[in-house]
């Protein structure tokens, strides 16, 4: 009898786990559906435009290819050439290494440097706002045709300007020396999105930490030093990492700043002639990567450049982050 | 005294700010020969020149063609990354982090590291040329976008999405109505960002519309300006400010949003 029981709740409870595990896999198997039907346009997008062309990169910059015929494999001599041979590989690295090494630091400083003007103006702070945001909404060949003109070294406002105060303004964009820094000066007249994340950091450092170093006497230098750097830092990381991304990447304003230039200097507006104007001092890493495989179509070797741009991004954003630990203050998680 | 010094440095720097388009709009109020010349005030004004940029360059092709690419695209990236996001941020599942890190990665990738085999792909599908390889890429869900929609949506508190658990709706339900809706300025910062990203894009464009003219967006067609018309530096800056002119409109009517979006990007990442 009690057995009959036992077999017969063991008999009833059985079928109800089943039941339960059932019911269970089919929820289960609905989440996996759901996942899989939301995250679907990201996997195909991933795997079209992100995973196949990295591979396929890969693979190119060990071949031979005009798009014309099939692809010749030709192992390393792609990456021995770019190295080892072509004298524009080094060229183009040099201005790429140069620009982000001047522009960023006096960007992250400028932008700061107004971040705490605005954060500290009594009145007018949301019109000022306004006025350093807007040219970072210029877009971009926009900015350099206005920037290509304003420095016209002949007639150009900027060049006129300095001549009534008796200074003779350099060539800018007509100049090997000049042509780099006139670059320089666009990037940071569209500091604006950086001034905005900074300003917000400013403002979110908690009061108290300024009063209490205050009681303890620091002075204005001491405070900036204590505590707004440290409670910031996080920010400017993240403003190193993303100008030194973009740096890696410049090519707009150096294309459209070149050809707009050699046209004025040549009338002739043959823009083969112009990547890089004046004297390949604007030749970028991305320009000259250009170049080759759009204007050349050597699909292989321009792929070889990109394998390397892929390296070295990867490698810098990786030593500034690790590095970072030391200078970046480590904020408790809210 | 700390205070006007901060003033005075604050003005000086708004005019240097402001400097570049109060030449651009004087410039493109010159007659052509007074453009040439290095006198700084429009003498006339010449506001015709906007009347004329209209006949000596294809603006209006230019611009439809760039509403076509914007738009498109924009919904494109709103459609593909908002279920991503939410799967990535509200749902449980083997395997999300590292699908997280994917797209973080995919973030810092330099474009021109995959744009080879892509433009073969597309030369060998015959659309370059065409509109589509610069549309097509966006319904497929962008990194940047999914990245920040999926921190906005970490912040919704979970008692809204129960509540509505409990009332007996499905996550596809709760994902288009209460997310959606909680979700509206980051939604509008992505919609703007997604707009702006690809109303000033010119790599992509140069690439695969470069060589067929039919299908310039402003920013090519603008580059091309100054070769098209040498020596009419009066005419390339009415054109300039034109292409300014949609931005800086957009930015006064969605100031708010933008300035959300920004410090979104850049705080709580």
């Amino acid at each position: 009898m009690s057995q009959q029981v036992v077999a017969g709740t063991a008999g009833a409870t059985a079928p109800a786990v089943l039941l339960r595990t059932a019911a269970r896999r089919r929820a289960d198997w609905r989440r996996r559906r759901l996942v899989l039907l939301l995250m679907s346009p990201w996997i195909l997008g991933f795997s079209v435009f992100f995973g196949y062309p990295l591979v396929m990169s890969a693979y190119l910059s060990f071949n031979h290819y005009d798009l014309l015929s099939s692809p010749r494999w030709v192992g390393w001599a792609n990456y021995h050439y770019l190295l080892r041979v072509d004298p524009q590989t080094w060229v183009a690295v040099r201005n790429t290494v140069w620009i982000i090494c001047v522009a960023v630091p006096l960007q992250v400083l400028f932008a700061f440097g107004i971040a705490m003007l605005l954060a500290r103006a009594k009145s007018g702070a949301g019109f000022f706002r306004t006025v350093f945001y807007l040219p970072a909404l210029a877009p971009p060949v926009a900015a350099t045709l206005g920037f290509v003109y304003i420095l016209n070294p002949a007639t150009g406002p900027l060049n006129t300007i300095l001549g009534k105060l008796g200074i003779q303004g350099p060539l800018w964009f007509q100049s090997p020396h000049w042509s780099k820094p006139a670059l320089v000066g666009l990037g940071l007249w569209g500091i604006g999105n950086t001034m905005v994340i900074f300003l917000a950091a400013v403002l979110d450092v908690p009061q108290h930490l300024y009063e209490s170093a205050e009681l303890d006497g620091a002075g204005p230098l001491q405070r900036l030093r204590w505590v707004t750097l440290p409670s910031v830092s996080p920010v400017i990381l993240f403003a190193v990492v993303l100008g030194v991304i973009q740096g890696l990447q410049y090519f707009t304003q150096a294309y459209v700043a070149a050809s707009i230039a050699s046209g004025q200097a040549s009338q002739a507006g043959d823009t083969l002639n112009a990547l890089g104007y004046p004297e390949d001092s604007t030749l970028f890493y991305p320009v000259l990567l250009y170049q080759h495989g759009f204007n050349d179509f050597q699909m292989g070797y321009a792929s070889s450049m990109a394998m390397l741009l892929l390296l070295v991004s990867f490698a810098v954003t990786l030593v500034i982050v690790l590095n970072s630990r030391k200078w970046v203050h480590q904020a408790v998680p809210r | 005294m700390l205070a006007v010094a901060n003033h005075s440095l604050l003005i000086a720097a708004a005019i240097a700010f402001l400097a570049p388009f109060g030449f651009i709009v004087l410039t493109s109020l010159m007659t052509t020969n007074q453009a040439l010349s290095a006198h700084l005030w429009p003498h006339p004004f010449r506001l015709r020149n906007f009347i004329d940029v209209f006949t000596t360059a294809p603006l209006w092709r230019w611009t439809l063609n760039t509403m076509l690419y914007s738009c498109l695209a924009t919904i494109g990236v709103l459609v593909s990354s908002v279920p991503v996001a939410y799967a990535l941020a509200r749902l449980r599942w083997r395997g999300r982090d590292f699908a997280f890190l994917v797209v973080l990665i995919a973030l810092m990738l330099p474009p021109q590291v995959s744009v080879v085999p892509l433009y073969v792909m597309w030369a060998k599908l015959h659309l370059v040329g065409t509109l589509w390889p610069l549309i097509i890429p966006n319904w497929l869900g962008d990194a940047f976008s999914i990245f920040l929609l999926r921190q906005f949506f970490l912040t919704i508190p979970e008692d809204y999405l129960d509540a509505a658990r409990v009332d007996g709706c499905g996550e596809l339900r709760i994902l288009f109505t209460v997310v959606t809706r909680l979700a509206k300025p980051a939604i509008a910062a992505v919609a703007l960002f997604s707009f702006l990203y690809t109303f000033n894009d010119f790599f992509l464009p140069l690439l695969y519309v470069g060589e067929n003219s039919h299908n310039w967006v402003l920013s090519i067609g603008l580059a091309q300006f100054r070769s098209l018309h040498q020596v009419q530096w009066n005419l390339t800056m009415a054109a300039t400010l034109l292409v300014m002119a949609p931005v800086i409109v957009l930015f006064f009517l969605a100031q708010r949003a933008f300035v959300e979006g920004v410090t979104l990007t850049g705080v709580k990442g």
